[in-house]
């Protein structure tokens, strides 16, 4: 029977490396996003900051939040939070727990964080940063196929499993985050008039999506071009899609049924599942505040209205994250108990 | 960079490879020839290899240091060491045969005292030893082996013969990197792996160090519960600790994992309590159990040697054991060969001195400027005065060590340790070696391993092979004689 102290160690070293993959796909989202929109748009880069929950600790080391100094923060600094100090977790996670996994795998994690650590400073840089970022995704995605292809299904792989779905599943609702919210209204374009707002909306989805290497998967199978609700609804409520929130919600419920104990853990998981598949997400994006409280909007300008209504998919987003960080607290409180 | 054995002269040490500049030792030629054979551009790229694949095999250890614990990369020298079948094969017989006497004489110690009572080593030897351990008297491990793994270090001295130079019966660390330089050396050198070369593989270890362990269960069940105990992340053989609980498939456990319920040992796990039936553990004695030993220590479990004690746990090395692991009990194994087993001992122990007897004592303060000096219960090359190259002041302060605690110290001759090439930045230049094999002896069974760690001084003319002082290793081939 696995250790307790081993399985929170797997789990980690899978959201570690989850979250240091998802980052950096995040990361790509605005570095793609700028080639793409017309001159005279800026991007709020401070956004990405908010989206990955650092505010607080971010302008306590600067005052600016140019491109330059978040992209510095969330690649290469040593702050606990950047894609090489989770790597860094990861590997350190994965070096303790090198005698449960396949002997491979600690190699893989170990090789990555290395390469990265020597080319770290060279990501920052826009002309090299491209190819930083895609090489971190694709060597989490060889990890995967590593794990899928030689480890056992044992309770280690359910925590690996556990983790890396549970990691996954918030990370997407962030991403739908840059993608709704916190992008556009820094974006310096007439946001009153809806027409001229239009391609560039759907610039930053159609890029939202690549950054979840979702956009082919999404013409297959929506067969709808391009936009906000579709996108929205697909990457949180699809069940086929391996990076949509619900499907790696499922993949917990299906992992949970193997382990001992879990009923508890099993339980909040189903309350998160009927949060994100039960909702409208039309009603989120379009109606949402105006829909329940009216009396807010009569006296506000376009433009105001535009943000009110956002806000709603926002707090809902805000809302899942939280849900979700509660099944962590339930797995954390049935099996990782170790030292009491 | 190239080879060239002409220039290559061990002067007058015994060198292991080349027998005088220019000419190799028999079962060496091949290898010889071969590495000449190699242009800057290949050795370079060899060499490269080899770093690379420790860097990414995560091949570590720990040094500790005031600025905290460094994990460094594993130091290997590509050349391998050669050592010929039939020379190991009587030197693996004296191994096994020294394990026997000395579990014979922990067993003795722990039980009856005959050896005490027959006057062969005085009481006192023992009683003041800082590894005996009172609170083993009386027991009977299983087979009655208290030291299932034993790491004995040798070396060669000017005449080319191996001698033994201690024992390491507590927690003998290095086999870990013993397999690891076999491996690395087989990704950098698979030409050599071939029908020419008949080199005996080591892989086996995990699977011999698993069924000795196994031997031991009190449970007797097909699969016995087995773990590696390790003091945690910070300790220098932390690497080795979660190598071999890989390799054998077995639970790596800390002191926190493990909880002890009426005198049995239980692991926490996910679907709660589990038992466990054997701890190959890799903390020393006096941390292994704060209600009876170390009462500060965080690293054991409390009531873990009682559980011992009442037979519902084995543990590898049995707690005691370190009573034959001193410096001064070393100097008259061949006679406890002799005494236990009526055997003449096949390995001689390099020529030492006992301080607390006075006319070794004086010779040794006569002769302390050619003399290395060790203290009894220390490891890893601590608190040791080599003679030849110590000031005026080190010099008198052990003189005055010496004198305040004879019993302590015990000191040898300087041996010309045996020399063998390692690759320099410009060129292949002699280096001294020791070498450490593993010995395991588990209830009925023993085994050897096939050469072992060969660790190397990498500073011109040191004699500190300590990979915690700045030592190296190399990959040991036993060949087949042809």
């Amino acid at each position: 029977m696995l250790l307790s102290r081993v399985a929170e160690r797997v789990y980690w070293q899978a959201r570690y490396l989850e979250r240091a993959e998802n980052t950096a796909r995040l990361v790509s989202v605005f570095s793609a996003l700028l080639m793409d929109l017309p001159p005279g748009t800026k991007l709020g880069w401070e956004s990405l900051i908010q989206i990955t929950g650092n505010e607080k600790n971010f302008s306590e080391r600067f005052k600016l939040a140019k491109e330059r100094q978040v992209i510095r923060y969330l690649l290469a600094e040593r702050n606990g939070i950047s894609i090489i100090e989770m790597l860094a977790a990861a590997r350190e996670n994965a070096r303790t727990t090198r005698e449960i996994l396949p002997a491979e795998a600690f190699e893989l994690i170990n090789e990555l964080y290395f390469r990265t650590r020597d080319k770290a400073d060279a990501g920052v840089d826009r002309g090299k940063r491209y190819e930083f970022l895609a090489d971190i995704v694709t060597e989490c995605q060889q990890f995967w196929g590593l794990m899928a292809g030689t480890m056992i299904r044992d309770s280690a792989y359910s925590f690996v499993r556990m983790g890396r779905s549970l990691e996954r599943a918030d990370m997407t609702t962030r991403i739908v985050d840059a993608g709704s919210s916190n992008l556009l209204p820094d974006l310096e374009i007439e946001v009153d008039d809806p027409e001229s707002r239009e391609p560039y909306e759907n610039i930053l989805w159609m890029n939202i999506l690549l950054s979840q290497s979702a956009y082919q998967m999404y013409r297959q199978h929506v067969r709808e071009p391009v936009k906000a609700e579709e996108v929205v609804r697909f990457l949180l409520q699809s069940e086929e899609f391996p990076r949509a929130t619900s499907h790696n919600l499922t993949t917990v419920t299906k992992v949970l049924e193997k382990l001992p104990n879990s009923s508890r853990v099993k339980w909040q998981t189903d309350k998160v599942r009927r949060l994100v598949r039960e909702a409208d997400i039309n009603a989120l994006l379009n109606h949402g505040l105006l829909h329940f409280y009216p009396h807010l909007f009569l006296s506000r300008s376009a433009g105001d209205v535009e943000n009110l209504l956002r806000r709603g998919l926002l707090q809902y987003l805000d809302n899942v994250q939280k849900e979700i960080a509660k099944v962590h607290l339930r797995i954390a409180e049935t099996w990782f108990q170790h030292n009491t | 960079m190239r080879v060239n054995w002409k220039s290559y002269n061990p002067g007058q040490f015994f060198d292991e490879l080349i027998s005088s500049p220019g000419y190799a030792r028999k079962p060496a030629r091949r290898l010889a020839s071969y590495l000449s054979s190699l242009n800057q551009d290949d050795l370079l790229q060899k060499k490269t290899a080899a770093e690379l694949a420790i860097k990414t095999m995560g091949i570590s250890f720990t040094v500790y240091s005031d600025a905290g614990n460094i994990d460094r990369e594993w130091p290997m020298d590509i050349i391998p060491r050669l050592i010929a079948a039939s020379e190991w094969d009587r030197t693996s017989e004296g191994l096994a045969q020294r394990l026997q006497a000395l579990n014979c004489f922990i067993h003795d110690i722990y039980n009856e005292q005959k050896v005490l009572k027959d006057g062969l080593l005085p009481k006192e030897l023992i009683l003041d030893s800082g590894n005996y351990r009172k609170q083993c008297m009386g027991i009977k491990p299983r087979g009655n082996v208290w030291a299932h793994i034993c790491g004995t270090d040798l070396i060669k001295d000017r005449d080319g013969r191996f001698y033994v130079l201690e024992d390491n019966l507590r927690v003998p660390s290095g086999v870990s990197y013993m397999l690891e330089n076999r491996r690395v050396t087989k990704r950098v050198f698979p030409e050599l792996f071939d029908s020419n070369y008949n080199i005996r593989p080591v892989t086996d270890y995990p699977t011999e160090l698993f069924d000795m362990l196994a031997s031991l269960s009190p449970r007797q069940v097909k699969y016995p519960d087995i773990v590696v105990l390790t003091p945690g992340i910070f300790n220098s053989a932390y690497f080795e600790h979660s190598f071999l609980a890989q390799q054998m498939g077995a639970d790596l456990v800390e002191g926190g994992d493990l909880v002890v319920e009426d005198d049995k040992v239980f692991m926490r796990t996910i679907g709660g309590l589990a038992l466990v039936d054997v701890i190959y553990r890799r903390i020393d004695d006096l941390f292994l159990d704060p209600s009876v030993f170390n009462k500060e220590s965080v690293l054991g479990v409390a009531g873990l040697f009682n559980a011992w004690v009442k037979g519902n746990v084995a543990l590898a090395n049995a707690p005691g054991a370190g009573v034959a692991d001193d410096k001064i009990i070393y100097t008259y194994v061949p006679k406890l060969i002799k005494y236990y087993l009526d055997e003449d001992p096949i390995l001689p122990n390099v020529p030492s001195f006992v301080c607390v007897d006075k006319a070794e004592r004086d010779h040794v303060l006569k002769n302390l400027d050619k003399m290395v000096v060790k203290p009894a219960n220390e490891s890893g090359g601590y608190g040791m005065l080599m003679g030849p190259q110590a000031s005026k002041r080190q010099l008198a302060e052990f003189r005055r060590r010496i004198k305040a605690n004879p019993r302590n110290y015990m000191a040898q001759p300087l041996i010309s340790l045996s020399t063998v090439p390692v690759l320099g930045e410009r060129s292949v230049e002699p280096r001294h070696v020791d070498l450490r094999p593993f010995i395991l002896q588990g209830a009925g069974s023993s085994y050897v391993t096939p050469g072992g760690l060969t660790r190397v001084a990498m500073v011109k003319g040191s004699y500190v092979v300590n990979s915690s002082q700045g030592g190296g290793s190399k990959d040991t081939w036993i060949i087949e004689d042809f």
